[in-house]
Order: C-alpha cells, then structure tokens, then sequence
C-alpha cells in the first residue's frame, strides 16, 4: 500500500544493482500494480473498438463468420464428421475457446515492442503488459460466449453441470497463451523475426487443434500422445465436452496441463532474465 | 532513519555503438552465429564488462549522494549521461555496474505524457497514464478536478486527445505529472516546451514540490531555469561528474566547459556524425580589426565573426543566424546574415558552394566578459540545417570602452556609447 498517510512515515528503500542470474518473480510487486494492469487491459479493449462503426460488434462477428465459412467448406462441402453435433455447433464450440487463445497470444507477443515508449520512460514490473494484453482477449471472449449460448438454444442444446468445467479450462487456455506470449514478446524485443512468424504459427497452430475435425481423425495409441503435446488439443476437447457433451477429455488433457506448466515456468524465467534489458535493446 | 535521499556507488553503464552485425539482431544472424558463439556472448554478458571500441560507457564510476529534501541540478552536454543516470535512477533500466540506494518512492518525468494514447478522450487518459505513473485510483479520484484545473482543458475534457492542440496535449500531461506527489521527483526537460506562461507555472510547481521537502532532481539545458530552482549542481561530462558545486559556479564551469580557448572551431567529418547533408560547417572565427583569429577581443575597436560552411545542394532561402550569450545562458542578440533586405535579395537562392558568412560587430556595443556564439541555418518555416548554441567562446576586453575611466565592473552585458548631453539650467 502507498497511500498518502503511509508516505511520510516509512518509505521503501530502492536497490540499483547490475542484473545478474535467475532472478525470482516478485509477485507482490505485480500485486501492487494490479491497478495498472486493469488500465492497460482497459486501454487495449477501449482502443481496439474506437473508430469501428460496428464497435464491439466484431466481436460477435467474427466467430459468427468464421463457423459459417468452416460450416460451408468443412461441414457441407467436405462433409467432416462432427461427433455427431450439428457441424456449426461443433466448430464454434472449438472457435471460441480458440479466438481466446491466439488473440491473446498473438496481442501478448508483440505487446513489448508495441509499449516500448513506456519501456524507456517508466519502470513497473514488465509482465504487466503481456498480462493485460492476454487478458484484454477475455473480453471479446465473454461477448461471442453468449452468442454461441444463443446458437446453442436454437439448435436446442442445453448445457449441464458439466459448464462448470469451463473455469479451469478457459483458465488453461488463457495461461498457454501467457506461457507462449512471455517467450515470443522477450524474444520479439530483440528479434523482430517474431512478429511476422506470429500470424504463420498461429495458423499451423490451429490445424493442429481440434477445430475443423473431431479428435478421432488422430489414431488412437502414440500419435494420439503426441497430439495431446499441443495444449490447445486439451482446451478445445474440455470445452466442447463441457458444453455440448460428446468425446470428454482423457490422458490428453493431463499432458497438455503438464506443457503448459513447463511453458509458462520456463516462459516466465526467460522473461525476468530478459526484462532488464528491455529498455535498452527495444 | 537515514537523511539521504539517494546514493549510488561508482555506478557505470556500458552501451553498444555500432558494429550492429555482430549482434544476432535476427533469428537468422542467430543462426548463422550458431549456438556456441551465442552461449559465448550471453555468459559475457553476464559479466558485463567490455572494452572493445564497440562498446561505450555512457556512464563511468558516479558516485554521489542527495539529501532528504535536496533540489539537484544535473547539467551536462548531449551525451554527457544525464538521461542514462535518471534512466538508472528511474530503474528503467540497470547499471552495468556499481551500487546505489534510493530512499522513497521515485517519480519521472522524463518526457511527459508518456503512455498517453491519442485515441482515448483527456479524461481516460489522466487514469492511464496516472496508473502508468504509479498512481492509485483513488489517489487520481481525489485529485482528478485539480489536475483538471491546472491543465486549463476545461470543457475539452472529454474529447479523445488526439483533437487537442499540441499546447493543451502538454499542459494536460504535465498537469497529471505534475500532481504524483512522489517523495524523489526525477525531472528531464520538461521545461523545453510550451510557452512562456505554461513554463513559468512549471516552474512554480516543482518550486512548491521542493518547498515541501520533497527530493528533486533536475535536468535541463536551461540555465536560468537551474539557477532559478536549484542551489547546487553536478556536471557531467562523458559519463563522468567532473564538478559537483554551487550551481552558478556549476553552471559557469558548464557553460564554459571543453570550448576551444583560440577564437576558431573547426567541425570534423565524424563531429557531423557523418551525415551527409546539405550544409556542412567548416569553421567559426572571431577575428579582430587587423583580421587576426584571436580569444580576446577589444570592445571599443569592434571585431567580426565569421562563419565558414559549404553547401552540397543548391538551398534556396537559406539563412545563417548568429546568437550572442552571455555564460550564464542570456541571450544578447540574435542576427542573420540576410537580415539586410538588399543581401535578402542577392541570396535567395545559393547554389553549392564554399560559403563565408561574416558579421561586423561594431566598437563600443560589448561589455567585458566572457561570451557564446550559437550558430543557426536555416529556411525560415522549412527546414533546420545546423544548430549549435555553443559553438565557440571568447572574451571581450573593455579597456577603452565607455566609462573605464572607472575602474568598476558594470552591469549588463552590453556597454554602448550612449549621446549624453547635460545641460546647466539657469537659476
């Protein structure tokens, strides 16, 4: 706490040292800040819509669009078997948990490089800014999450108990998209490869999910195993299984949970190790 | 409790200059450097230390401490490391080496309205960037109407920033900047822009700030504002502080600080950073009645300056400007070359060339002391070519000047003979 009363008595003393090693992750300090992490969130969501005639709407347009064309290519054309849900449903169920994640990945990996004017002017603790941008995506989330409630109801699906089980699972999908954006926005800082490799990886990324095809389309057995390595695999199964039932996560889910562990921990070393030199090399 | 504010310890700070291909500034440099030689450089980087020409210390071995309600000048060249030392200071980013403690908590200004985005309206962003600050939101509640009232926005509160002029953009974010309430205040420049009636209230601010006790440390290139606000000053040069004193002494020794002492400057290929512009300076001069490159010049003959240059393009409307200061920073006069509508005439448009601008400074004008000539191309409106405030120094000798006849100093920095006339009035 740093209000006004507090100031005059005790003041925190600041150490200046060179960065060296491993350094620990000072979530107090993140804490303590948690007002401009909102701000942060609260800008990118305010800015993104400005000047957009249709404003928020887009957020409801484009998982809209999206399953319709997947539903069109995939579902009538191709004629992808679907767990037997009616093949909107069962893409925009995979969509959704899916925009979430690489909007959130792809606006938390060029986030750094995006702020570097508070980069070189300010100091706050640095993960601030991929987490604001991570958790900007949740917003566009909650707008098109009621409207696959709405497309739910006219296909006459109702969910059970079981949505409870979308807490952990959108939580799992917004911590791979932190674990993943903490190495791409260090990286980016200082290679800007990253940002143009971004788009190229978040596609690949989505054909290896679940999203167009059911989970099955993979053999069961080692390849399945090696699926589940892709956490979205995870995400995408719990979340449709949640809602509409049908295949409900198994082994998969555990190893995607145990990549997302070692992706973030990793992830968030390599951040503190970097964030000092961030305001030199951006 | 201890009474420092402030304390750093033989801090230094290594950039990289150039050679930028030897850095993996890309994957594929990256690559191409192979892992090994990359594993090389991050375990060297650990030890911080380099002393290849590639590397430059912006900052080397300062030292210095700040009292508990202090208000510290830094005055220094460009380049000097002011900015890497509130940069430091800040935590914006680490020193190389070296230790240092601050007591309390710290606030920046270094350029305000960082973090402002044009899109949101004033409103939005004094909560932003009050945030960015380090601000709480009650705390920005409490203040918002004063922060409001000082930046003279008013009714335009609402409007997305990117509407307001660039006066309002200022005042609004000095106004949020200004009311942080920190116990160190770390100041850079603000002072630069604005206009007059805003820089006076600037001032009147960081004056409340340092009359409540509270730490400032001051940096800027203008030094009335530092003799104004500060009682002491350190100067920094090259990385190092090479005075630490009084400020007037400070900015005296500043002012006059790594100036040629012979009357002429000459500007090199790598002083111009290797630019390739259209106006290149070659040479400035002050020379005396008989023509000679001298340091001292006599007030009561007159002497000229001249100022060499070359143009590698045609410049059509170019001017070269001459400013006269005294060290502590005044300015005295401000000339032009085509300043005479005839010669205004003659050169509106100069093709490339070797070009000798030169300027008559007439006897009995300058009082003695110690002078700065600034220089200044230009085409009014258009373009800046060349500016240097101090570009040479040199000294004017009063002996035969009006009035020495008392051997008093005067006041002033010009001593022109005046008509007099005295008339006895009958009774």
């Amino acid at each position: 706490m740093e209000n006004s009363q507090e100031q005059g008595k005790q003041s925190p003393t600041i150490y200046l040292r060179p960065s060296k090693g491993w350094l620990s992750i000072d979530f107090k300090e993140l804490w303590r800040y948690r007002e401009l992490i909102f701000f942060l969130t609260w800008r990118d969501i305010k800015v993104r819509y400005k000047q957009a005639v249709l404003g928020i709407a887009w957020a409801v347009l484009q998982p809209l669009l999206t399953t319709l064309i997947f539903t069109v290519i995939f579902g009538i054309l191709l004629k992808t078997p679907s767990q037997d849900l009616p093949y909107p449903l069962f893409s925009m169920s995979a969509l959704l948990p899916w925009q979430l994640f690489s909007t959130a990945l792809q606006r938390s990996s060029v986030s750094l490089v995006g702020n570097a004017n508070l980069l070189t002017k300010i100091y706050f603790p640095r993960l601030a800014i991929p987490l604001s941008s991570v958790f900007a995506a949740l917003v566009d989330f909650a707008v098109s999450f009621v409207v696959l409630l709405l497309v739910m109801a006219y296909y006459q699906y109702w969910p059970g108990w079981n949505i409870l089980w979308l807490i952990p699972i959108v939580l799992l999908a917004l911590l791979t998209a932190l674990a993943v954006g903490l190495w791409l926005s260090a990286l980016n800082v200082q290679y800007r490869d990253i940002q143009h490799m971004v788009p190229f990886l978040i596609q690949v990324w989505m054909y290896a999910s679940p999203i167009v095809y059911p989970i099955e389309t993979i053999p069961e057995g080692i390849w399945r195993s090696l699926y589940g390595l892709n956490p979205m695999v995870g995400v995408i199964q719990g979340f449709r299984w949640a809602l509409l039932g049908g295949t409900p996560p198994d082994i998969t889910m555990l190893i995607s949970i145990l990549v997302v562990v070692v992706l973030l921990i990793s992830g968030l070393y390599y951040f503190r190790r970097m964030e000092k030199t961030f305001a030199d090399v951006v | 409790m201890s009474e420092l504010a402030i304390r750093v310890e033989n801090i230094s700070k290594q950039y990289r200059i150039g050679l930028a291909q030897e850095r993996p500034d890309t994957l594929r440099d990256l690559l191409t450097m192979g892992f090994r030689g990359f594993k090389h450089k991050l375990s060297r980087k650990g030890s911080g230390r380099y002393d290849d020409p590639a590397h430059i210390w912006a900052l080397k071995d300062v030292s210095f401490e700040v009292e508990r309600g202090q208000v510290l000048g830094i005055i220094g060249r460009n380049g000097a490391g002011k900015s890497t030392l509130l940069k430091i200071l800040s935590r914006v980013t680490d020193p190389t080496e070296g230790y240092g403690e601050i007591h309390g908590r710290v606030g920046s200004l270094l350029e305000v309205g960082t973090g402002f985005h044009p899109e949101l309206s004033g409103r939005e962003n004094i909560y932003l960037n009050g945030a960015i600050l380090g601000m709480r939101r009650e705390e920005i509640n409490r203040k918002f109407d004063e922060i409001v009232e000082f930046s003279e926005v008013g009714k335009f509160i609402d409007t997305p920033v990117k509407r307001f002029s660039s006066g309002m953009y200022l005042r609004l974010a000095f106004a949020v900047a200004a009311h942080l309430e920190p116990e160190i205040l770390v100041v850079d420049e603000v002072l630069a822009v604005g206009d007059a009636e805003f820089q006076r209230k600037c001032l009147g601010k960081m004056n409340d700030v340092a009359q409540e006790g509270r730490t400032v440390l001051f940096v800027s290139h203008n030094m009335s504002a530092i003799l104004r606000l500060t009682q002491e000053a350190i100067v920094l040069d090259q990385g190092k502080i090479v005075l630490r004193a009084p400020t007037p002494e400070a900015v005296d020794h500043y002012l006059n600080m790594g100036l040629t002492k012979q009357g002429e400057r000459f500007w090199s290929e790598e002083e111009l950073g290797g630019k390739s512009d259209d106006f290149k300076p070659a040479a400035l001069r002050v020379l005396n009645t008989d023509g000679k490159v001298v340091d001292t010049v006599n007030a009561a003959e007159g002497f000229s300056v001249e100022f060499e240059y070359q143009l590698t393009e045609a410049i059509s409307g170019l001017r070269v400007g001459l400013y006269m200061m005294t060290t502590r920073g005044e300015y005295v006069f401000t000339t032009f070359d085509t300043d005479d509508p005839e010669l205004y005439q003659e050169y509106s448009l100069r093709p490339a060339g070797d070009y000798i601008s030169k300027c008559h400074i007439p006897p009995n004008l300058m009082n003695e002391g110690r002078f700065i000539l600034g220089l200044n191309a230009s085409v009014y409106r258009i373009r800046r070519y060349f500016q240097e405030d101090k570009a040479l120094t040199f000294t004017v000798d009063a002996t035969g000047a009006p009035g020495t006849h008392w051997p008093e100093q005067r006041l002033g920095p010009v001593r022109p003979q005046f008509d007099w006339n005295i008339k006895h009035k009958e009774k």
